[in-house]
C-alpha cells in the first residue's frame, strides 16, 4: 500500500535525522529537562509525526462539523455562524445585590446569565436555618423563596435571555421557582431557554453541596428529564460535570472519564426509568474545565466529543443525531489561579480560554483575576469578559472550524486522552457504575491521588507555577477587594419573617402535604414541587420534606 | 522517639471545597504526624467534640466559602471552655489579608493562605505544637 510505504519512509527520514542531527546536538546542548510532561503528567514527546497517527481514519475519527462522531465540533460552521455564549458565572449577598450585577453585565455585552447561590441555598437550608450563620449570601445569592426569585430577575425578560442555574440537589426547586417567575412575566415554560446543573454524582465525588442519598437523587433527576421534555423543552435538563472534579485534582484524562461514567449513570437511570433515549438525551449538557496545557485541553475538548458520541451511538443505540452531540459549557480553571502576583491570572485565563474555543465549547465563563482572593471585583469581571471578547474578535481562532485538526500532536494527544478515558470507565463499569465507584471512595481517591502528586511536584519544584515557587516578589496586600456585606443574613431573616406572616399558610401546608405523598409514591415530584413554589412554600420547607422521606446522604471519607 | 503528634483536619461550614484539607492531611501524615480527617460540612461544637475525643494536640481547619470569621473564633471558644485552650489551632483557605489580625486575635495560630508549601504548615506545627 502506498500509504505503508510513505510511513516508512517518514520514519527511516526521522531515524537518519535523529542520528546525524539530534545526537549530536544533545551531546552539546542537552535538553531543558530530562522528561518533559503534560500539565496532567503525561509524557509528551520531543516531536509528532504522521507516524505518531499512523492509524487515524479521518471519515471515521474526524468527521466533518455537525457530524458524527462530532470531534470537530457540534455546529457546521461553529463561530462563523454564532460565537460561543460569554456567560459568567455571577451572584452574591440578596436577590437585589445579584439583580443590579446581571443588567450591568448584560449591558457590557455579556449574552447570557449564570446565577451562582450561596452555600444554605445550594444544600436545601433557608437563612435562618442555625447552620446557614455566616453563609447566608457568600458564595452567591440567598434565595428562599418565589419572593426572592422574582426579585433576582426583575426587569429581565425570561424569554429573551438563557440562564444557568448552579444549583444541583434542589434543581426541581429552583427551575420550579424560575418556571413561576416566568409565569408571572407571562411568559410560558416552552419559551424558557436555559441550564440547571442538576449533577448530583459529581456533588458526591468533588463538589460536596448533596441533600440526599443516591437513589432518590437519581429519581428526583429523571422526573425533571421527564418534566422537561414534556413541558419546558429546550431547557437543558442537567450539565455533567468535569469542572469539579479537574478543580479537586484530577487529570484531563480522569476528568473526561469520571464525567462521562457520570453521565452513562443518568442515561441509565433514565432508560431504566422507562424514558425513550432519544427523547430525553438531546437536552443533556457537559461542563468541563479549561487548565494551563493549551495543546492537552483542547485534545481533551475533542476527546470528550468522540468518546460520548460513540457511547450514545453503541452503549445506548442512540438514533437521534443530537442524543449522540456533545454540548458544553466551559470555565477556566479556579485552582490555576494563584493568590501570588494576581494580575498574572489574567494571562493564565487568556490561555485557558484560546483553549476552550479552540476546543469548541458552546459557552465559557472566564474567571476574574482576584478569585484566589475573594468573589471577583466589578473591574475584575470586566476584564475577564473582554479576555472572551478579544479571542473572539482579535485572535482570530473563532474564523475556521476546529483549527488544530491534523495537528500530529493534537491528534496523539487526542487519541490518548480518550483510550486513558475508555479505560477508566472500562474500569468503572466493572464496580458496578459511577455511584458504586463513588460510594466505595474509589474515584475520590483517584482524584485525590492526582491532586497530591501535583502539590508535591511544585514543593519539589519539578512543576514551576509563577510567582508562586519561581519569580516571587515581595508583594502588598491586594486592594479593592469584593466584600460581602455582613448584614445580608439579618436581612434575607427579616424577609423570611415576614413572608411567613403575610403568605396564604394553608396554601402552603397544603401544598407540602400533597408533596410529601408524591414523595412516598413513584409520581413525578415536579407539579408537586411547581405548586409549592408558587404559594411561596420557601426553598428549606420544601427541601425539609423531601429530607424527611428521603433522609440524607452521608459522605464515604477516604484519605 | 516522640510520639506522633495527633491532627485533627477540620471542615466547617457548608463548603465542599475539601481539595485542600485532603492535601494537607496526607502531607501530615507523610510527615509522620497521625491525622483524623472530620469530613465536610463539621458545626463548631462537633469540630470540638472530635478534638477532646480523639484527643488532638493540633486542630487544622479549612474554609473557602467566607464564612471564617464567624465560624473560626467559635471553634477557639469552645475549645476553651471545654478546658481544651491549649490545642493548637490553624487555617487555611481564602482568607483575605484584612481578616487574618482578626483571626489571630481570635486565637488562630497561623493562617496558611492560597500557594503556601504544605512543609511550611508542617513546620509551624512542628514548632508550635504545645507538648
Amino acid at each position: 500500500m502506498a500509504d505503508k510505504e510513505h510511513q516508512e519512509r517518514i520514519n527511516k527520514a526521522k531515524r537518519d535525522w535523529e542520528e546525524k542531527k539530534l545526537e549530536k546536538l544533545l551531546l552539546k546542548r542537552p535538553e531543558r529537562k530530562e522528561n518533559f510532561v503534560t500539565g496532567s503528567n503525561s509524557e509528551v514527546n520531543r516531536l509528532y509525526t504522521p507516524v505518531d497517527i499512523e492509524n487515524l481514519d479521518y471519515l471515521e475519527d474526524l468527521g466533518f462539523p455537525g457530524e458524527y462522531p462530532f470531534t470537530r465540533g457540534v455546529q457546521p460552521t461553529m463561530y462563523r455562524g454564532r460565537l460561543w455564549t460569554m456567560r459568567q458565572y455571577a451572584g452574591f449577598a440578596t436577590a437585589e445585590e445579584s439583580n443590579k450585577r446581571y443588567k450591568y453585565l448584560l449591558e457590557q455585552g455579556q449574552t447570557g446569565l449564570s446565577v451562582a447561590f450561596d452555600l444554605p441555598t445550594q444544600i436545601g437550608y433557608d437563612s435562618d436555618h442555625p447552620l446557614s450563620e455566616g453563609e447566608v449570601g457568600k458564595v452567591g445569592v440567598a434565595i428562599d423563596s418565589l419572593e426572592d426569585m422574582e426579585i433576582l430577575f426583575d426587569g429581565i425578560p425570561l424569554d429573551k435571555v438563557s440562564t444557568s442555574m448552579t444549583i444541583n440537589a434542589p434543581a426541581a426547586v429552583l427551575l420550579a421557582m424560575y418556571i413561576a417567575v416566568a409565569e408571572k412575566q407571562g411568559v410560558t415554560p416552552d419559551k424558557l431557554n436555559g441550564t440547571i446543573q442538576n449533577d448530583i454524582l459529581k456533588e458526591y465525588i468533588a463538589r460536596g453541596t448533596y441533600i440526599f442519598p443516591t437513589q432518590p437523587s437519581m429519581r428526583l433527576i429523571t422526573d425533571i428529564f421527564e418534566y422537561c421534555a414534556k413541558h419546558v423543552p429546550k431547557w437543558n435538563t442537567i450539565s455533567i460535570s468535569g469542572y469539579h472534579i479537574r478543580e479537586a485534582g484530577s487529570t484531563a484524562s480522569q476528568e473526561v472519564a469520571f464525567t462521562l461514567a457520570d453521565g452513562i449513570a443518568y442515561v441509565q437511570a433514565a432508560i431504566n426509568a422507562g424514558l425513550d433515549v432519544d427523547e430525553f438525551a438531546p437536552r443533556l449538557s457537559f461542563f468541563f474545565n479549561s487548565h494551563n496545557d493549551l495543546l492537552e485541553e483542547v485534545a481533551k475538548f475533542r476527546a470528550a466529543r468522540r468518546l460520548w458520541a460513540k457511547i450514545m451511538k453503541n452503549r445506548f443505540g442512540a438514533e437521534n443525531p443530537k442524543s449522540r452531540m456533545m454540548r458544553f459549557h466551559t470555565q477556566t480553571g479556579g485552582s490555576t489561579l494563584t493568590a501570588q502576583q494576581p494580575d498574572n491570572n489574567i494571562v493564565r485565563v487568556a490561555v485557558q480560554t484560546l483553549a476552550a474555543v479552540l476546543g469548541g465549547t458552546q459557552s465559557l465563563h472566564t474567571n476574574s483575576r482576584d478569585e484566589a482572593l475573594a468573589l471577583p471585583s466589578e473591574d475584575s469581571v470586566r476584564i475577564a469578559l473582554r479576555t472572551q471578547q478579544i479571542v473572539a474578535h482579535e485572535s482570530g481562532v473563532a474564523e475556521t472550524v476546529d483549527p488544530l485538526a491534523g495537528s500530529y500532536y493534537v491528534e496523539a494527544l487526542t487519541d490518548r486522552i480518550e483510550k486513558e478515558a475508555l479505560e477508566y470507565i472500562e474500569k468503572i463499569d466493572e464496580l458496578g457504575g459511577a455511584p458504586s465507584a463513588i460510594d466505595n471512595g474509589y474515584i475520590q481517591k483517584e482524584i485525590q491521588d492526582s491532586a497530591y502528586r501535583y502539590q508535591m511536584e511544585i514543593e519539589a519544584g519539578k512543576r514551576l507555577v509563577v510567582g508562586v515557587n519561581k519569580f516571587q516578589v515581595k508583594e502588598e496586600p491586594a486592594k479593592g477587594l469584593l466584600k460581602v456585606d455582613p448584614s445580608v443574613g439579618e436581612m434575607q431573616k427579616k424577609k423570611l419573617e415576614k413572608l411567613r406572616r403575610t403568605r396564604d399558610n394553608s396554601k402552603v401546608s397544603q401544598g407540602l402535604d400533597n408533596l410529601k405523598e408524591a414523595a412516598q409514591s413513584d409520581k413525578n415530584l415536579m407539579p408537586y414541587i411547581l405548586e409549592a413554589a408558587r404559594n411561596y412554600a420557601t426553598l428549606g420547607e420544601i427541601c425539609g420534606i423531601l429530607r424527611e422521606v428521603f433522609g440524607e446522604y452521608e459522605q464515604s471519607i477516604v484519605l | 522517639m516522640d510520639k506522633p503528634i495527633r491532627v485533627l483536619v477540620a471542615k466547617p461550614g457548608l463548603d465542599g471545597h475539601d481539595r485542600g484539607a485532603k492535601v494537607i492531611a496526607r502531607a501530615f501524615r507523610d510527615a509522620g504526624m497521625e491525622v483524623i480527617y472530620t469530613g465536610l460540612r463539621q458545626t463548631p461544637e462537633q469540630i470540638v467534640e472530635t478534638a477532646i475525643q480523639e484527643d488532638v494536640e493540633v486542630v487544622a481547619m479549612s474554609i473557602l466559602s467566607g464564612a471564617h470569621n464567624h465560624l473560626f473564633p467559635k471553634v477557639i471558644d469552645m475549645l476553651k471552655k471545654r478546658g481544651a485552650g491549649d490545642i493548637l489551632v490553624v487555617a487555611g483557605g481564602v482568607i483575605p489579608d484584612d481578616d487574618i489580625p482578626i483571626l489571630k486575635e481570635a486565637g488562630i495560630a497561623e493562617v496558611f493562605t492560597p500557594g503556601t508549601p504544605t512543609a511550611q504548615a508542617i513546620e509551624f506545627i512542628r514548632e508550635n505544637v504545645r507538648r
